[in-house]
Protein backbone atom coordinates (compact mmCIF):
# COMPACT_ATOMS: atom_id res chain seq x y z
CA UNK A 1 0.00 0.00 0.00
CA UNK A 2 2.28 2.13 1.12
CA UNK A 3 4.62 1.88 -1.85
CA UNK A 4 2.07 2.00 -4.30
CA UNK A 5 1.51 5.99 -2.56
CA UNK A 6 5.27 6.55 -3.11
CA UNK A 7 5.08 5.83 -6.39
CA UNK A 8 2.24 8.11 -7.56
CA UNK A 9 3.90 10.61 -5.40
CA UNK A 10 6.57 10.16 -7.90
CA UNK A 11 4.66 10.38 -11.13
CA UNK A 12 3.42 12.98 -10.07
CA UNK A 13 6.34 15.56 -9.15
CA UNK A 14 6.48 17.89 -12.18
CA UNK A 15 9.52 17.09 -14.07
CA UNK A 16 10.29 19.87 -16.62
CA UNK A 17 10.63 18.31 -20.26
CA UNK A 18 13.61 19.39 -22.08
CA UNK A 19 11.76 20.62 -24.77
CA UNK A 20 9.53 23.36 -22.27
CA UNK A 21 12.85 24.40 -21.64
CA UNK A 22 14.61 24.73 -24.70
CA UNK A 23 10.96 27.02 -25.74
CA UNK A 24 11.25 29.41 -22.72
CA UNK A 25 15.15 30.33 -23.29
CA UNK A 26 14.26 30.47 -27.02
CA UNK A 27 11.09 32.80 -26.16
CA UNK A 28 13.52 34.78 -23.83
CA UNK A 29 16.30 34.96 -26.69
CA UNK A 30 13.76 36.14 -29.24
CA UNK A 31 12.80 38.98 -26.71
CA UNK A 32 15.99 39.76 -25.65
CA UNK A 33 16.85 40.30 -28.92
CA UNK A 34 13.91 42.25 -29.63
CA UNK A 35 14.82 44.75 -27.33
CA UNK A 36 18.28 45.41 -28.37
CA UNK A 37 16.61 45.82 -31.90
CA UNK A 38 16.19 49.30 -32.00
CA UNK A 39 19.80 49.78 -31.13
CA UNK A 40 20.98 47.25 -34.31
CA UNK A 41 18.50 49.22 -36.48
CA UNK A 42 19.83 52.65 -35.70
CA UNK A 43 23.28 51.83 -35.97
CA UNK A 44 22.58 50.08 -39.59
CA UNK A 45 20.59 53.00 -40.59
CA UNK A 46 23.80 55.69 -39.46
CA UNK A 47 26.22 53.36 -41.27
CA UNK A 48 24.10 52.99 -44.07
CA UNK A 49 23.62 57.01 -44.51
CA UNK A 50 27.05 57.44 -43.62
CA UNK A 51 28.69 55.44 -46.48
CA UNK A 52 26.45 56.71 -49.00
CA UNK A 53 27.34 60.45 -48.40
CA UNK A 54 30.94 59.59 -47.49
CA UNK A 55 32.24 59.58 -50.94
CA UNK A 56 31.08 63.73 -51.49
CA UNK A 57 33.84 65.02 -49.41
CA UNK A 58 36.53 63.59 -51.99
CA UNK A 59 34.67 65.47 -54.49
CA UNK A 60 35.94 68.83 -56.40
CA UNK A 61 32.52 70.37 -56.62
CA UNK A 62 32.16 70.01 -52.57
CA UNK A 63 32.87 72.49 -49.80
CA UNK A 64 31.40 72.06 -46.72
CA UNK A 65 30.96 75.67 -45.47
CA UNK A 66 29.69 76.03 -48.52
CA UNK A 67 27.32 73.32 -48.19
CA UNK A 68 26.12 74.70 -45.07
CA UNK A 69 25.92 78.40 -45.83
CA UNK A 70 25.12 78.77 -49.83
CA UNK A 71 21.88 79.60 -51.04
CA UNK A 72 22.41 78.18 -54.36
CA UNK A 73 21.37 74.65 -54.64
CA UNK A 74 22.27 73.47 -58.61
CA UNK A 75 22.99 70.64 -58.31
CA UNK A 76 22.11 69.71 -61.44
CA UNK A 77 24.20 72.15 -63.49
CA UNK A 78 26.64 71.61 -66.56
CA UNK A 79 28.51 74.09 -66.14
CA UNK A 80 28.94 75.24 -62.19
CA UNK A 81 27.89 72.83 -59.97
CA UNK A 82 26.89 74.24 -56.59
CA UNK A 83 25.35 72.69 -53.71
CA UNK A 84 24.26 75.48 -51.35
CA UNK A 85 21.48 73.89 -48.69
CA UNK A 86 20.82 77.02 -46.48
CA UNK A 87 18.21 77.75 -48.47
CA UNK A 88 16.40 74.55 -47.78
CA UNK A 89 17.54 74.61 -44.52
CA UNK A 90 16.14 77.80 -43.53
CA UNK A 91 13.03 76.96 -45.40
CA UNK A 92 12.39 73.64 -42.86
CA UNK A 93 12.68 75.99 -39.83
CA UNK A 94 10.73 78.52 -41.19
CA UNK A 95 8.05 76.30 -42.26
CA UNK A 96 8.18 74.57 -38.93
CA UNK A 97 8.68 77.72 -36.82
CA UNK A 98 5.37 79.25 -38.86
CA UNK A 99 3.64 75.82 -37.93
CA UNK A 100 4.47 76.41 -34.10
CA UNK A 101 3.18 79.50 -33.95
CA UNK A 102 -0.24 78.26 -34.93
CA UNK A 103 0.08 74.69 -33.57
CA UNK A 104 1.22 75.31 -30.18
CA UNK A 105 -1.45 78.00 -28.45
CA UNK A 106 -4.26 75.79 -30.46
CA UNK A 107 -2.92 72.86 -29.27
CA UNK A 108 -2.30 73.60 -25.46
CA UNK A 109 -5.40 75.46 -25.43
CA UNK A 110 -6.99 72.21 -26.95
CA UNK A 111 -5.43 70.20 -23.96
CA UNK A 112 -6.88 72.61 -21.15
CA UNK A 113 -10.18 72.88 -22.44
CA UNK A 114 -10.31 68.83 -22.62
CA UNK A 115 -8.51 68.41 -19.26
CA UNK A 116 -10.30 71.17 -17.45
CA UNK A 117 -13.49 72.39 -18.93
CA UNK A 118 -15.27 69.77 -20.91
CA UNK A 119 -17.74 67.09 -19.46
CA UNK A 120 -16.98 63.59 -20.15
CA UNK A 121 -18.92 63.19 -23.21
CA UNK A 122 -17.17 65.61 -24.73
CA UNK A 123 -14.34 64.51 -23.95
CA UNK A 124 -14.56 61.18 -25.14
CA UNK A 125 -15.89 62.74 -28.58
CA UNK A 126 -13.11 64.93 -28.60
CA UNK A 127 -10.47 62.58 -28.49
CA UNK A 128 -11.52 60.64 -31.05
CA UNK A 129 -12.14 62.91 -33.53
CA UNK A 130 -8.62 64.48 -32.48
CA UNK A 131 -6.76 60.98 -32.98
CA UNK A 132 -9.09 60.60 -36.40
CA UNK A 133 -6.85 64.22 -37.24
CA UNK A 134 -3.66 62.15 -36.59
CA UNK A 135 -4.56 59.28 -38.34
CA UNK A 136 -5.20 61.71 -42.00
CA UNK A 137 -2.39 60.20 -44.08
CA UNK A 138 0.27 62.97 -44.84
CA UNK A 139 -0.14 62.80 -48.80
CA UNK A 140 -3.96 63.95 -48.06
CA UNK A 141 -2.53 66.79 -46.03
CA UNK A 142 -0.27 67.69 -48.97
CA UNK A 143 -3.64 67.41 -51.12
CA UNK A 144 -5.67 69.51 -49.37
CA UNK A 145 -3.19 71.83 -49.16
CA UNK A 146 -2.37 71.78 -52.58
CA UNK A 147 -5.55 72.62 -53.44
CA UNK A 148 -8.45 73.85 -50.65
CA UNK A 149 -5.43 75.66 -48.66
CA UNK A 150 -3.62 77.10 -51.83
CA UNK A 151 -6.99 78.35 -53.43
CA UNK A 152 -8.37 80.09 -49.62
CA UNK A 153 -4.77 81.78 -49.44
CA UNK A 154 -5.27 83.28 -53.44
CA UNK A 155 -8.20 84.91 -52.64
CA UNK A 156 -7.71 85.88 -49.49
CA UNK A 157 -4.27 87.67 -49.78
CA UNK A 158 -3.99 88.31 -53.39
CA UNK A 159 -0.47 86.31 -53.45
CA UNK A 160 0.13 84.94 -56.59
CA UNK A 161 0.68 81.36 -55.99
CA UNK A 162 -1.02 79.24 -53.16
CA UNK A 163 1.72 77.04 -52.47
CA UNK A 164 4.21 78.94 -50.07
CA UNK A 165 5.54 79.01 -46.83
CA UNK A 166 2.27 80.20 -44.85
CA UNK A 167 -0.01 77.16 -46.65
CA UNK A 168 3.16 74.68 -45.85
CA UNK A 169 3.03 76.27 -42.26
CA UNK A 170 -0.77 76.21 -41.69
CA UNK A 171 -0.63 72.25 -42.79
CA UNK A 172 2.09 71.05 -40.97
CA UNK A 173 0.16 73.20 -37.79
CA UNK A 174 -2.75 71.24 -38.46
CA UNK A 175 -1.24 68.13 -38.30
CA UNK A 176 0.84 68.52 -35.02
CA UNK A 177 -1.98 70.05 -33.28
CA UNK A 178 -3.17 66.17 -32.51
CA UNK A 179 0.28 65.44 -30.87
CA UNK A 180 0.65 68.30 -28.84
CA UNK A 181 -3.06 67.65 -27.41
CA UNK A 182 -2.65 64.33 -26.60
CA UNK A 183 0.75 64.89 -24.99
CA UNK A 184 0.00 68.21 -23.19
CA UNK A 185 -3.45 66.21 -22.22
CA UNK A 186 -1.84 63.59 -20.25
CA UNK A 187 0.58 65.91 -18.95
CA UNK A 188 -2.06 68.02 -17.56
CA UNK A 189 -4.12 64.65 -15.82
CA UNK A 190 -0.92 63.82 -14.32
CA UNK A 191 -1.17 66.60 -12.18
CA UNK A 192 -2.71 65.51 -8.95
CA UNK A 193 -6.20 66.98 -7.91
CA UNK A 194 -5.31 67.83 -4.97
CA UNK A 195 -3.07 70.69 -5.89
CA UNK A 196 -6.66 71.85 -8.05
CA UNK A 197 -8.70 71.31 -4.92
CA UNK A 198 -5.51 73.35 -2.65
CA UNK A 199 -6.09 76.51 -5.02
CA UNK A 200 -9.69 76.45 -5.26
CA UNK A 201 -10.58 76.07 -1.24
CA UNK A 202 -8.23 79.29 -1.13
CA UNK A 203 -10.54 81.33 -3.79
CA UNK A 204 -8.89 80.65 -7.46
CA UNK A 205 -10.88 81.20 -10.16
CA UNK A 206 -10.52 78.70 -13.10
CA UNK A 207 -7.95 80.75 -14.99
CA UNK A 208 -6.09 81.45 -12.04
CA UNK A 209 -6.06 77.65 -11.16
CA UNK A 210 -4.81 77.10 -14.74
CA UNK A 211 -2.00 79.39 -14.72
CA UNK A 212 -0.90 79.42 -11.35
CA UNK A 213 -0.64 76.03 -10.81
CA UNK A 214 -1.36 73.70 -13.44
CA UNK A 215 0.73 75.25 -16.17
CA UNK A 216 3.94 75.63 -13.80
CA UNK A 217 3.23 71.77 -12.50
CA UNK A 218 2.98 70.07 -16.11
CA UNK A 219 5.68 72.17 -17.91
CA UNK A 220 7.96 69.10 -18.11
CA UNK A 221 4.60 67.33 -20.48
CA UNK A 222 3.75 70.48 -22.18
CA UNK A 223 7.49 71.31 -22.94
CA UNK A 224 7.65 67.71 -24.27
CA UNK A 225 4.95 67.73 -26.53
CA UNK A 226 5.63 71.29 -27.88
CA UNK A 227 8.79 69.59 -28.95
CA UNK A 228 7.46 66.46 -29.99
CA UNK A 229 5.11 68.36 -32.79
CA UNK A 230 8.31 70.31 -33.82
CA UNK A 231 9.94 67.18 -34.40
CA UNK A 232 7.29 65.91 -36.39
CA UNK A 233 7.12 68.65 -38.15
CA UNK A 234 10.74 69.18 -39.03
CA UNK A 235 10.58 65.46 -40.66
CA UNK A 236 7.10 65.56 -42.18
CA UNK A 237 8.43 65.48 -46.15
CA UNK A 238 5.22 64.86 -48.51
CA UNK A 239 2.74 67.39 -47.32
CA UNK A 240 5.29 70.30 -47.05
CA UNK A 241 6.81 68.87 -50.38
CA UNK A 242 3.46 69.45 -52.24
CA UNK A 243 2.30 72.61 -49.99
CA UNK A 244 5.28 74.73 -50.09
CA UNK A 245 5.59 75.31 -53.42
CA UNK A 246 8.89 73.72 -53.70
CA UNK A 247 10.98 76.88 -54.60
CA UNK A 248 14.59 76.89 -53.35
CA UNK A 249 15.15 80.63 -51.79
CA UNK A 250 15.25 82.53 -48.67
CA UNK A 251 11.79 83.15 -47.97
CA UNK A 252 11.02 87.11 -47.72
CA UNK A 253 7.26 86.99 -46.35
CA UNK A 254 4.87 84.25 -45.55
CA UNK A 255 3.45 84.31 -49.44
CA UNK A 256 6.99 83.07 -51.00
CA UNK A 257 7.73 79.60 -52.04
CA UNK A 258 10.13 77.94 -50.06
CA UNK A 259 11.65 74.35 -50.23
CA UNK A 260 12.68 72.45 -46.96
CA UNK A 261 15.64 69.58 -46.78
CA UNK A 262 12.74 66.80 -46.68
CA UNK A 263 10.96 67.78 -49.53
CA UNK A 264 14.27 68.08 -51.58
CA UNK A 265 15.39 64.45 -50.95
CA UNK A 266 11.94 63.22 -51.36
CA UNK A 267 11.84 65.12 -54.68
CA UNK A 268 15.53 64.83 -55.99
CA UNK A 269 16.73 61.36 -54.81
CA UNK A 270 14.98 59.22 -57.16
CA UNK A 271 16.49 61.12 -60.18
CA UNK A 272 20.17 61.14 -59.10
CA UNK A 273 21.96 58.65 -60.52
CA UNK A 274 23.09 56.13 -57.76
CA UNK A 275 26.85 56.84 -57.28
CA UNK A 276 27.04 60.15 -58.38
CA UNK A 277 28.34 63.60 -56.23
CA UNK A 278 24.30 64.84 -57.21
CA UNK A 279 23.35 61.09 -54.89
CA UNK A 280 26.04 61.38 -52.25
CA UNK A 281 24.84 65.10 -51.31
CA UNK A 282 21.54 64.26 -50.88
CA UNK A 283 22.45 61.51 -48.72
CA UNK A 284 24.78 64.43 -46.80
CA UNK A 285 21.63 66.56 -46.57
CA UNK A 286 19.77 63.50 -45.12
CA UNK A 287 22.76 63.33 -42.57
CA UNK A 288 22.05 67.30 -41.69
CA UNK A 289 18.58 66.95 -41.22
CA UNK A 290 18.81 64.40 -38.40
CA UNK A 291 21.75 66.62 -36.74
CA UNK A 292 18.96 68.86 -36.59
CA UNK A 293 16.06 66.74 -35.18
CA UNK A 294 19.08 65.50 -32.92
CA UNK A 295 19.32 68.51 -31.62
CA UNK A 296 16.24 69.49 -30.91
CA UNK A 297 15.55 66.44 -28.97
CA UNK A 298 18.86 67.21 -26.73
CA UNK A 299 18.21 70.15 -26.30
CA UNK A 300 14.44 69.11 -24.89
CA UNK A 301 15.99 66.36 -22.72
CA UNK A 302 18.88 69.01 -20.84
CA UNK A 303 15.97 71.85 -20.56
CA UNK A 304 13.94 69.22 -18.65
CA UNK A 305 16.28 67.97 -16.85
CA UNK A 306 17.09 71.31 -15.90
CA UNK A 307 13.54 72.36 -14.89
CA UNK A 308 13.48 69.22 -12.50
CA UNK A 309 16.83 69.58 -10.91
CA UNK A 310 15.36 72.99 -9.56
CA UNK B 1 -22.26 86.52 27.60
CA UNK B 2 -22.77 88.09 24.36
CA UNK B 3 -25.69 87.83 22.31
CA UNK B 4 -26.44 84.43 20.44
CA UNK B 5 -24.98 85.14 17.09
CA UNK B 6 -21.95 86.21 18.51
CA UNK B 7 -21.33 83.23 20.32
CA UNK B 8 -21.86 81.10 17.34
CA UNK B 9 -19.81 80.78 13.93
CA UNK B 10 -21.28 78.60 11.95
CA UNK B 11 -25.25 77.77 11.67
CA UNK B 12 -26.75 74.82 9.85
CA UNK B 13 -30.20 74.43 9.40
CA UNK B 14 -31.70 71.56 7.65
CA UNK B 15 -28.78 70.73 4.86
CA UNK B 16 -29.60 67.55 3.06
CA UNK B 17 -26.61 66.81 0.40
CA UNK B 18 -26.73 63.88 -2.57
CA UNK B 19 -24.07 62.72 -4.53
CA UNK B 20 -26.49 61.86 -7.38
CA UNK B 21 -28.62 59.22 -6.22
CA UNK B 22 -27.43 58.44 -2.84
CA UNK B 23 -28.09 61.00 0.10
CA UNK B 24 -25.14 61.99 2.24
CA UNK B 25 -26.04 64.15 5.06
CA UNK B 26 -29.38 64.14 6.73
CA UNK B 27 -31.22 67.46 7.87
CA UNK B 28 -27.88 68.59 9.68
CA UNK B 29 -28.50 70.62 12.19
CA UNK B 30 -25.80 71.93 14.13
CA UNK B 31 -24.12 75.43 15.53
CA UNK B 32 -20.54 75.68 15.90
CA UNK B 33 -18.78 77.90 18.18
CA UNK B 34 -16.72 80.97 17.47
CA UNK B 35 -13.10 80.53 18.43
CA UNK B 36 -12.97 76.87 19.68
CA UNK B 37 -11.98 73.69 18.15
CA UNK B 38 -14.94 71.42 17.13
CA UNK B 39 -14.28 67.93 15.82
CA UNK B 40 -16.12 65.95 13.42
CA UNK B 41 -16.40 62.02 14.63
CA UNK B 42 -18.03 59.05 13.43
CA UNK B 43 -17.07 55.95 11.23
CA UNK B 44 -16.19 56.06 7.60
CA UNK B 45 -18.66 57.07 5.26
CA UNK B 46 -20.82 58.69 7.94
CA UNK B 47 -20.54 62.16 5.89
CA UNK B 48 -17.94 63.90 8.28
CA UNK B 49 -15.80 65.09 5.09
CA UNK B 50 -18.80 65.76 3.16
CA UNK B 51 -20.46 68.01 6.12
CA UNK B 52 -16.60 69.94 6.66
CA UNK B 53 -16.38 70.40 2.05
CA UNK B 54 -19.94 72.01 1.95
CA UNK B 55 -18.65 74.72 4.57
CA UNK B 56 -16.43 76.04 1.96
CA UNK B 57 -18.52 74.61 -1.05
CA UNK B 58 -15.71 72.89 -2.55
CA UNK B 59 -17.80 69.97 -2.89
CA UNK B 60 -19.49 71.78 -6.01
CA UNK B 61 -16.58 70.99 -8.06
CA UNK B 62 -18.56 67.97 -8.57
CA UNK B 63 -21.90 68.63 -10.41
CA UNK B 64 -23.43 65.34 -9.27
CA UNK B 65 -23.22 66.73 -5.77
CA UNK B 66 -26.71 68.61 -5.00
CA UNK B 67 -27.73 70.48 -1.40
CA UNK B 68 -30.22 71.56 -0.20
CA UNK B 69 -31.07 73.61 3.32
CA UNK B 70 -28.81 76.54 4.85
CA UNK B 71 -25.61 77.30 6.19
CA UNK B 72 -25.01 80.32 7.52
CA UNK B 73 -21.34 81.09 8.48
CA UNK B 74 -20.43 84.85 10.02
CA UNK B 75 -24.06 85.96 10.25
CA UNK B 76 -24.83 84.98 6.03
CA UNK B 77 -26.66 82.10 4.55
CA UNK B 78 -23.59 80.90 2.29
CA UNK B 79 -25.71 79.27 -0.44
CA UNK B 80 -27.45 82.54 -0.70
CA UNK B 81 -27.16 83.45 -4.72
CA UNK B 82 -25.58 86.95 -3.98
CA UNK B 83 -22.85 85.28 -1.99
CA UNK B 84 -19.26 85.54 -3.94
CA UNK B 85 -17.34 81.88 -3.88
CA UNK B 86 -14.06 83.94 -3.55
CA UNK B 87 -14.97 85.95 -0.78
CA UNK B 88 -16.40 82.66 1.22
CA UNK B 89 -13.48 81.15 0.86
CA UNK B 90 -11.13 83.36 1.83
CA UNK B 91 -12.79 83.83 5.09
CA UNK B 92 -13.21 80.15 5.48
CA UNK B 93 -9.55 77.98 4.76
CA UNK B 94 -9.27 74.52 4.39
CA UNK B 95 -6.21 71.88 4.92
CA UNK B 96 -6.60 68.57 2.96
CA UNK B 97 -6.06 65.20 4.25
CA UNK B 98 -2.77 64.70 2.55
CA UNK B 99 -0.40 68.09 2.42
CA UNK B 100 -0.54 69.29 -0.89
CA UNK B 101 1.35 72.66 -1.37
CA UNK B 102 1.69 73.57 -5.08
CA UNK B 103 4.83 72.58 -6.49
CA UNK B 104 6.19 76.30 -6.09
CA UNK B 105 8.69 77.85 -4.08
CA UNK B 106 7.43 77.92 -0.11
CA UNK B 107 7.71 81.85 -0.21
CA UNK B 108 5.40 81.93 -3.13
CA UNK B 109 3.28 79.04 -1.65
CA UNK B 110 2.37 81.21 1.23
CA UNK B 111 1.88 84.67 -0.59
CA UNK B 112 -0.62 82.39 -3.23
CA UNK B 113 -3.59 83.48 -1.63
CA UNK B 114 -2.89 87.48 -1.75
CA UNK B 115 -1.66 86.89 -5.11
CA UNK B 116 -4.64 85.87 -6.78
CA UNK B 117 -7.09 88.22 -4.73
CA UNK B 118 -5.12 91.51 -5.62
CA UNK B 119 -3.66 92.72 -8.53
CA UNK B 120 -0.08 92.89 -9.52
CA UNK B 121 1.67 95.09 -7.51
CA UNK B 122 -0.62 95.72 -4.80
CA UNK B 123 2.24 94.49 -2.49
CA UNK B 124 5.97 95.74 -1.97
CA UNK B 125 8.85 93.46 -1.99
CA UNK B 126 9.35 94.05 1.87
CA UNK B 127 5.35 93.57 2.71
CA UNK B 128 5.68 90.44 0.73
CA UNK B 129 8.68 89.61 3.08
CA UNK B 130 6.96 90.27 6.04
CA UNK B 131 3.92 88.89 5.57
CA UNK B 132 5.70 85.52 5.12
CA UNK B 133 7.67 85.83 7.89
CA UNK B 134 4.42 86.25 10.29
CA UNK B 135 2.67 83.57 8.37
CA UNK B 136 5.66 81.26 8.98
CA UNK B 137 6.74 82.32 12.46
CA UNK B 138 2.60 81.66 13.40
CA UNK B 139 3.20 77.88 12.25
CA UNK B 140 6.60 77.42 13.69
CA UNK B 141 8.17 76.66 10.81
CA UNK B 142 10.56 79.91 10.19
CA UNK B 143 13.52 79.07 12.03
CA UNK B 144 13.39 76.15 9.63
CA UNK B 145 12.58 77.50 6.34
CA UNK B 146 13.85 80.86 6.72
CA UNK B 147 17.00 79.90 4.50
CA UNK B 148 15.27 77.79 2.29
CA UNK B 149 12.23 79.87 1.45
CA UNK B 150 13.15 79.63 -2.31
CA UNK B 151 13.03 75.59 -2.47
CA UNK B 152 10.02 73.76 -3.89
CA UNK B 153 7.22 73.31 -1.23
CA UNK B 154 7.01 69.81 -2.31
CA UNK B 155 10.70 68.43 -1.09
CA UNK B 156 9.92 69.25 2.09
CA UNK B 157 9.03 66.95 5.36
CA UNK B 158 5.46 65.95 5.15
CA UNK B 159 5.16 67.47 8.84
CA UNK B 160 6.49 70.99 7.07
CA UNK B 161 4.15 70.55 4.41
CA UNK B 162 1.19 70.37 6.17
CA UNK B 163 2.21 73.42 8.46
CA UNK B 164 2.81 75.20 5.11
CA UNK B 165 -0.80 74.57 4.04
CA UNK B 166 -2.15 75.93 7.07
CA UNK B 167 0.46 79.19 7.11
CA UNK B 168 -0.48 79.82 3.31
CA UNK B 169 -4.23 80.01 4.85
CA UNK B 170 -3.16 83.07 7.05
CA UNK B 171 -2.11 85.79 5.03
CA UNK B 172 -6.07 85.86 3.97
CA UNK B 173 -7.20 86.25 7.65
CA UNK B 174 -9.64 83.87 7.37
CA UNK B 175 -11.96 83.38 10.35
CA UNK B 176 -12.91 79.56 10.01
CA UNK B 177 -10.17 77.46 9.54
CA UNK B 178 -11.63 72.87 8.10
CA UNK B 179 -9.36 70.53 8.53
CA UNK B 180 -9.86 67.17 6.93
CA UNK B 181 -8.16 64.74 8.95
CA UNK B 182 -4.74 66.69 8.58
CA UNK B 183 -2.41 64.40 10.81
CA UNK B 184 -3.29 61.06 8.66
CA UNK B 185 -0.26 61.05 6.56
CA UNK B 186 1.89 61.71 9.34
CA UNK B 187 4.06 60.22 11.94
CA UNK B 188 3.76 60.48 16.04
CA UNK B 189 5.88 63.32 16.21
CA UNK B 190 4.10 65.54 12.93
CA UNK B 191 0.80 64.52 14.47
CA UNK B 192 1.64 66.14 17.87
CA UNK B 193 3.72 68.89 16.37
CA UNK B 194 0.27 69.76 14.33
CA UNK B 195 -2.06 69.41 17.48
CA UNK B 196 0.07 72.30 19.12
CA UNK B 197 0.18 74.17 16.15
CA UNK B 198 -4.10 74.17 16.40
CA UNK B 199 -3.70 74.55 20.03
CA UNK B 200 -1.85 78.11 19.39
CA UNK B 201 -4.77 78.85 16.66
CA UNK B 202 -7.60 78.22 18.96
CA UNK B 203 -9.41 81.49 19.81
CA UNK B 204 -8.07 83.45 17.03
CA UNK B 205 -9.64 80.92 14.31
CA UNK B 206 -12.70 78.75 14.52
CA UNK B 207 -11.26 75.53 13.95
CA UNK B 208 -13.64 72.52 12.57
CA UNK B 209 -11.40 69.02 11.98
CA UNK B 210 -12.68 65.82 10.63
CA UNK B 211 -11.07 63.06 12.75
CA UNK B 212 -10.78 59.63 12.79
CA UNK B 213 -8.90 59.27 15.40
CA UNK B 214 -11.23 59.45 18.71
CA UNK B 215 -8.49 60.05 21.40
CA UNK B 216 -6.97 62.82 18.70
CA UNK B 217 -10.73 63.99 19.05
CA UNK B 218 -10.59 63.88 23.06
CA UNK B 219 -6.90 65.83 23.42
CA UNK B 220 -7.50 68.61 20.97
CA UNK B 221 -11.12 69.86 20.78
CA UNK B 222 -13.42 71.84 22.63
CA UNK B 223 -16.58 70.29 21.13
CA UNK B 224 -17.63 67.19 19.43
CA UNK B 225 -19.90 66.18 16.99
CA UNK B 226 -21.21 62.55 16.57
CA UNK B 227 -22.04 61.44 12.77
CA UNK B 228 -24.01 58.57 11.43
CA UNK B 229 -25.05 57.45 8.50
CA UNK B 230 -25.10 60.94 7.72
CA UNK B 231 -27.16 62.42 10.60
CA UNK B 232 -25.83 63.76 13.15
CA UNK B 233 -26.21 61.87 16.08
CA UNK B 234 -24.78 64.42 18.98
CA UNK B 235 -22.97 67.53 19.43
CA UNK B 236 -21.90 68.43 23.31
CA UNK B 237 -18.78 69.54 24.80
CA UNK B 238 -15.96 66.86 24.50
CA UNK B 239 -15.68 65.86 27.83
CA UNK B 240 -19.84 65.25 28.38
CA UNK B 241 -19.47 63.47 25.00
CA UNK B 242 -17.26 60.86 25.75
CA UNK B 243 -18.11 60.42 29.35
CA UNK B 244 -22.01 60.99 29.41
CA UNK B 245 -22.84 60.57 25.96
CA UNK B 246 -26.50 61.05 25.88
CA UNK B 247 -27.32 58.96 22.82
CA UNK B 248 -26.89 54.94 22.87
CA UNK B 249 -24.97 55.02 19.63
CA UNK B 250 -22.30 57.79 20.70
CA UNK B 251 -21.66 55.72 23.66
CA UNK B 252 -21.47 52.42 21.49
CA UNK B 253 -19.50 54.27 18.92
CA UNK B 254 -16.78 55.61 21.78
CA UNK B 255 -16.88 52.27 23.36
CA UNK B 256 -15.56 50.93 20.01
CA UNK B 257 -18.67 48.35 19.66
CA UNK B 258 -18.81 49.28 15.36
CA UNK B 259 -16.84 51.42 13.45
Amino acid sequence: MNDTADSTLKNTLPQRQFLSIAMENLLELIIRLSGISAIIFVLAIFFFVFREALPIFFSDHFDLAKFLFNTQWYPTSEVNVRYGTFALTFGSISVTFLAMIIAVPFGLGSAIFISEFCGPKMKESLKIIIELLAAIPSVVWGFIGLTVMSRIIVSLTGAPVGVNLLNGGLILALMSVPIIVSISEDALKAVPDSYREAALALGATKWQIIYRVLLPSAKNGLLAAVLLGIGRAVGETMAVLMATGHAVQIPHGPLDSVRTLTANIAAELGEASAGSDHYHVLFLTGILLFIITFAVNLTADLVIRGIRRK
Amino acid sequence: MTTESMQYCIHTRNLNLWYGEFQALKNVNTDVKNGLITSLIGPSGCGKTTLLRCFNRINERFTYVRTEGKIVILGKNIYDPDVSLIELRKSVGMVFQRPNPVPISVYENILFGLRIHHPFGSFKKSELDDIVEKSLMEVGLWKDLKDRLKAKATSLQLEQQQKLCIARLLPLKPDVILMDEPCSALDIEGTRAIEELMYQLRGRYTIVIVTHNMAQARRISDECIFMLLGEMIEHARTEELFLNPRNPRTGEYIEGRYG
